[in-house]
């Protein structure tokens, strides 16, 4: 393959290259072919192939190539496959991978865009508040604009969702960063006895090491080998994203090998963080020209790949770095210019072609042909999970970075983010770090132990929080290189340049949290790791002030972008079903999904299921019912404190209804409890509020009244439940049950136990949801299938039919019973549901008494009614409005409706103001499609049967 | 996400209980003014320092308790009088 000689192109093997040239992986570019080496990032082998434009930037669509050649780089963007806005520095390639550059409509080569200097007065600083304000009516149009220059991939819907997993653990101590000194953190830690993970955001262990010297890489060498032997997990290829509350750390790890990302949540006694530093653009015209690179790119191009970036290069040098930059293009025969900023040297531009550098402008006027420029003017320290811990960084201008401000007990941090030295300090550092935290490590444990004394027993005093003694790195001075004296670009991912910054603090801007919020610099990809130190200089820059003055933004959550699949995880979301599910299925069941319950909505027809139960009879599985065992002398006063009414003479053997309220006076829950024996009871609630009753019930027991002997027992899967309902109901049970049915010993709102279908301890009540005859089932769960089928083979002259929860709520609602939380909401007392004679307020105590008494006085609160269209045809949609006729004054809402089966007209229940509320006033609906229909206020609560004579036959 | 030391489970996510506000003392319903019962219901101290808080320990013991926290730093305590009767609302 030819090349042209300016091209990067791949040079011999060197000492420390990290791919492997045996083995050759064929990918494609934006449609055409290419090879590299299994090992090669897609940014290298890229580069190896020639490739110098990668993307076109976000607003002003100019062509870009690679900056930083790593995982921040912000032009190195692209599309894989059907996963858009992959790091191409970062990500190796595959064989077969399809990798496309993205944002760059109609194409990489000819893109109509980069015409925008056209739009490009459009899209200065802050153009999203200030061009699409106003009129709101052109908001389509400029959605339409935007959407065309969004930066980002394509994202296929019908991908399919890959496996993303999360994993817990409770290590002693986690490192974050493992260049020199967390490698040496983690050993020296793992070495003291604490158990460590190692989190490296790269794929190798080792940082800059990798392209230092042979000893550097030996060094590596000779860690890598200790780490494992001492037992330290090393996460290759992962990231920690934050830090929470008490060392709750995210880990998001790429390397799995079956999960494409897995978030692996860390509660860490103490986290070292050692993430080293990141090398800073420097800001001049024509910074964001392909060719113009940073120092590190261009080092692990040369000594990790094999690649050569540039046949004749301009090096703007302030440090080391520049001058190790300088020595490796020499060494493999690049023609170096060197700009060397420690001796007033500068450059002001990048000139050439929109896609390449042709020459340098030099401070002094020259001109310098090239076609790679590289700067080394300094570090930003990625203080990010210092500041999640509550660190505010302070500036050094004496190294021209921040450091951290403050001291935090359980995080400790080393390596280039405290400061610099030989490696032998930086190692030597690690190790006292990792010291420490294996020391405080321990003493968090035996405090954490402390806590838990009363399951464990607690060993020994606890350990001396060991003090910081470690000794301080010395920091190198660095020459303060922020911009030069042209304009250039500060957030290559955002687009935006110091001229924005200048602008938006002539505009009055003078806070850098403010400015970030109005230019969006820092807000992209990068999350700030480039551009945040810039955008503050800038900034003080333009306002004269020194960037202490200015301070710097608050780096928050995630340290590196995630994706939504590693925080969703596996898709796992528990059902319940009663021990009847396999014959509802089999039975063609349509489900319905209830909180977490799977339950049959319809057997196919719930009309013909109404009539069936109401001509014959039904049966329905109603299992999900909250269920609680009670048990003890006292369950009568905890009843009597959960329900508004009165408990405490409830005969054994019967049933009885009651509501409850939260303290505010709200409705809480309804159902009805059973005394079963002297001291035992069994109380069931809305399928929704059982577990919230329960905890609601233990409250009472646990903190007001401890002294109360009462043991509760949830149970609701315990026991399976079948409703049995309709005027052949008791002929149906009589058939299966040694239970004695007869009305006169056995009435409604009575409980008996007894064999059902030969199953012993079955509970059977008489209550009446559906206002048919009917006995509820309470059978052992492990015989509840059993008994349905018993049911449904024992009755087939009779005609029983299972019915289904839309049937029972048809019929419910022609009985006019309210449900919790469907006719009552977050602000409905207990007066407004109309069954104010249930609310004793002459007993002492009860949940909600305060504020009942104040609701019973209220006249202004809504009143639960049954209503009635004029035209029964019409069923008005559930929250309907009621207005006062002629006028959009709200009386109300519909809260249910339905079309009854039994009476061939449609039926609802509304809450209505109480000025409405009586029997015979009429209503005016409006209905979905905005047209108003009459209907009344009925007398009673039931449309159908009020006297309730087929309930008690 | 805070670290809750349950008297009986030891430390755990702060997600594995359910926070139920500041311990109060409820007030007698039969004497209580409008006023002072929602004072209790909606209104917190809040105080920047030492705090009684119930938690629930849904995940784990089921169990009802009060510890002291220092809303400045988060450390925990228990509080000098374990069992002191705790605010019933919920
Ligand atoms: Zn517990």
């Amino acid at each position: 393959m030819s090349t042209s000689p300016s091209s990067p192109t791949r040079i011999d093997a060197q000492p420390g290259e990290v791919i492997d040239r045996s083995t050759t992986i064929r990918f494609s570019w934006n449609g055409t072919s290419m090879t590299g080496f299994a090992g090669d990032t897609i940014a290298s082998a890229l580069m190896a192939n020639g490739v110098r434009v990668i993307s076109r930037s976000m607003k002003y669509h100019r062509p870009r190539g690679y900056l930083t050649a790593d995982f921040w780089d912000p032009n190195g963007f692209v599309q894989v496959g059907d996963d858009p806005n992959v790091r191409s520095g970062h990500r190796l390639i595959e064989n077969g991978m399809d990798v496309e550059p993205q944002n760059v409509w109609p194409s990489l080569d000819h893109d109509v865009k980069a015409a925008n200097g056209l739009v490009g007065r459009f899209l200065t600083a802050g153009f999203y508040y200030k061009t699409f304000m106003r009129p709101a009516k052109l908001w389509p149009q400029f959605e339409k604009v935007l959407a065309t220059f969004a930066p980002g991939g394509t994202v296929d819907l019908d991908t399919p969702h890959r496996l993303h997993d999360k994993r817990y653990i409770h290590p002693d101590v986690v490192v974050a960063g493992g260049g020199p000194a967390g490698m040496s953190a983690a050993l020296a830690a793992a070495e003291a006895g604490a158990q460590v993970v190692l989190v490296e955001h790269e794929h190798h262990l080792g940082g800059h090491l990798l392209w230092g010297s042979d000893a550097d890489r030996a060094v590596v060498a000779h860690f890598a080998s200790a780490l494992e032997k001492a037992g330290v997990e090393v996460l290759l290829n992962s990231t920690v994203t934050g830090r929470y509350e008490d060392n709750w750390v995210a880990i998001n790890q790429r390397s799995h090998p079956l999960a494409v990302e897995r978030l692996i949540k860390a509660r860490a006694k103490i986290l070292v963080v050692a993430p080293g530093l990141i090398e800073r653009p420097y800001v001049f015209a024509g910074n964001d020209k392909p060719g113009v690179m940073l120092s590190g790119a261009v080092r692990r191009l040369i000594n990790l790949y094999g690649v050569k970036p540039g046949s004749k290069a301009v090096v703007l040098t302030a440090n080391a770095d520049g001058d190790a930059t300088i020595a490796d293009l020499e060494r493999i025969g690049v023609d170096v210019h060197v700009v060397d900023a420690r001796k007033g040297e500068g450059i002001v531009a990048a000139d050439g072609p929109a896609k390449s550098v042709t020459s340098v402008e030099g401070a002094d006027g020259t001109k310098i042909d090239c076609d790679l420029l590289v700067t080394a003017i300094g570090w930003t320290a990625p203080t990010s999970l210092l500041n999640m811990s509550g660190d505010r960084p302070v500036y050094d201008p004496q190294t021209a970075r921040f450091f951290p401000g403050v001291d935090i007990d359980n995080v400790l941090s080393t390596g280039g983010i405290v400061g610099d030295g030989m490696l032998d300090e930086v190692i030597d550092h690690g190790q006292q770090t990792g010291r420490l935290a294996a020391d405080r490590a321990a003493a968090v444990a035996h405090r954490l132990q402390a806590f838990t004394a009363r399951a464990t027993p607690v060993h020994g005093d606890e350990p001396e929080w060991t003090p910081d003694r470690r000794s301080e790195l010395p920091r190198d001075a660095h020459p303060e290189l922020f911009r030069s004296s042209t304009h250039g670009i500060v957030d290559f991912s955002e687009d935006v340049g110091s001229k924005d910054l200048f602008g938006a603090a002539a505009e009055g801007f003078d806070s850098v949290e403010l400015i970030k919020r109005f230019t969006t610099a820092t807000m992209g990809p990068a999350q700030g790791k480039l551009e945040t130190v810039n955008t503050v200089a800038v900034l003080a820059e333009a306002r004269g002030e020194t960037i202490a003055e200015v301070g710097t933004t608050v780096w928050r959550p995630p340290y590196a972008p995630i994706t939504l699949g590693a925080l969703a995880g596996r898709i796992f979301e528990p059902v319940r079903v009663s021990s009847i599910q396999p014959w509802h299925e089999r039975n063609d069941a349509v489900p319905i999904l209830a909180g977490a319950w799977i339950r049959p909505e319809h057997y196919g027809d719930a009309a013909a299921e109404v009539r069936n139960t109401r001509e014959n009879v039904g049966i329905i599985d109603v299992t999900p019912l909250g269920k609680l065992d009670l048990r003890g002398p006292d369950v009568p006063k905890l009843l009597s404190m959960l329900y508004t009414n009165k408990w405490m003479k409830l005969p054994v053997g019967s049933v009885r209804y009651g509501l409850m309220c939260a303290e505010d006076g709200v409705v809480l829950d309804d159902g009805v409890t059973a005394r079963l024996g002297e001291e035992h009871y069994l109380m069931t609630t809305t399928s929704s509020g059982a577990a919230t009753i329960w905890e609601w019930a233990e409250n009472w027991l646990q903190t007001e009244h401890p002294e109360w002997q009462v043991h509760i027992t949830p149970v609701t899967t315990g026991l399976t439940s079948i409703n049995v309902a309709g005027p052949k109901s008791r002929e149906l049970v009589g058939r299966l049950t040694d239970i004695d049915l007869d009305p006169q010993s056995f009435e409604y709102m009575q409980v008996r136990t007894g064999s059902v279908a030969g199953v012993e301890n079955c509970i059977a009540w008489r209550i009446g949801f559906t206002g048919e005859l009917s006995y509820e089932l309470h059978v052992p769960s492990g015989h509840g299938l059993h008994v349905w089928e018993s049911l449904l083979e024992a009755g087939t002259d009779l005609g029983v039919k299972p019915f289904g929860l839309e049937a029972q709520r048809i019929m419910r609602l022609e009985k006019g019973h309210f449900i919790v939380g469907q006719d009552t909401d977050g602000l409905t007392k207990a007066p407004s549901t109309g069954m104010s004679s249930l609310i004793k307020l002459d007993k002492d105590d009860f949940a909600g008494k305060a504020e009942l008494g104040w609701a019973m006085e209220d006249v202004e609160a809504p009143i639960v009614v049954s209503i009635q269209t004029s035209d029964g045809t019409i069923v008005p949609r559930e929250a309907s409005q009621i207005v006062k006729a002629g006028t959009n004054e709200i009386l109300g809402r519909i809260t249910s409706s339905r079309m009854s089966p039994t009476l061939g007209r449609s039926v609802c229940l509304g809450q209505v103001a109480p000025h409405v509320s009586a029997p015979g006033t009429e209503l005016t609906i409006v209905l979905a499609d905005g047209t108003r229909t009459q209907a009344n206020v009925m007398e009673h609560h039931a449309h159908f049967d009020p006297e309730g004579e087929r309930l008690r036959g | 996400m805070l670290l809750v030391p349950c008297p009986n489970c030891g430390p755990r996510n702060a997600s594995d209980l359910v926070y139920k506000g500041e311990s109060h003392t409820r007030p007698d319903p039969n004497l209580v003014t409008e006023a002072e019962w929602r004072s209790y219901l909606y209104l917190e101290d809040n105080p920047a320092g030492w705090l009684r808080e119930t938690w629930y320990c849904r995940s784990g013991c089921r169990r009802y308790f009060v510890l002291e926290r220092d809303t400045t730093t988060n450390e925990f305590r228990n509080p000098p009088v374990p069992g002191a009767k705790i605010g019933g609302k919920a």
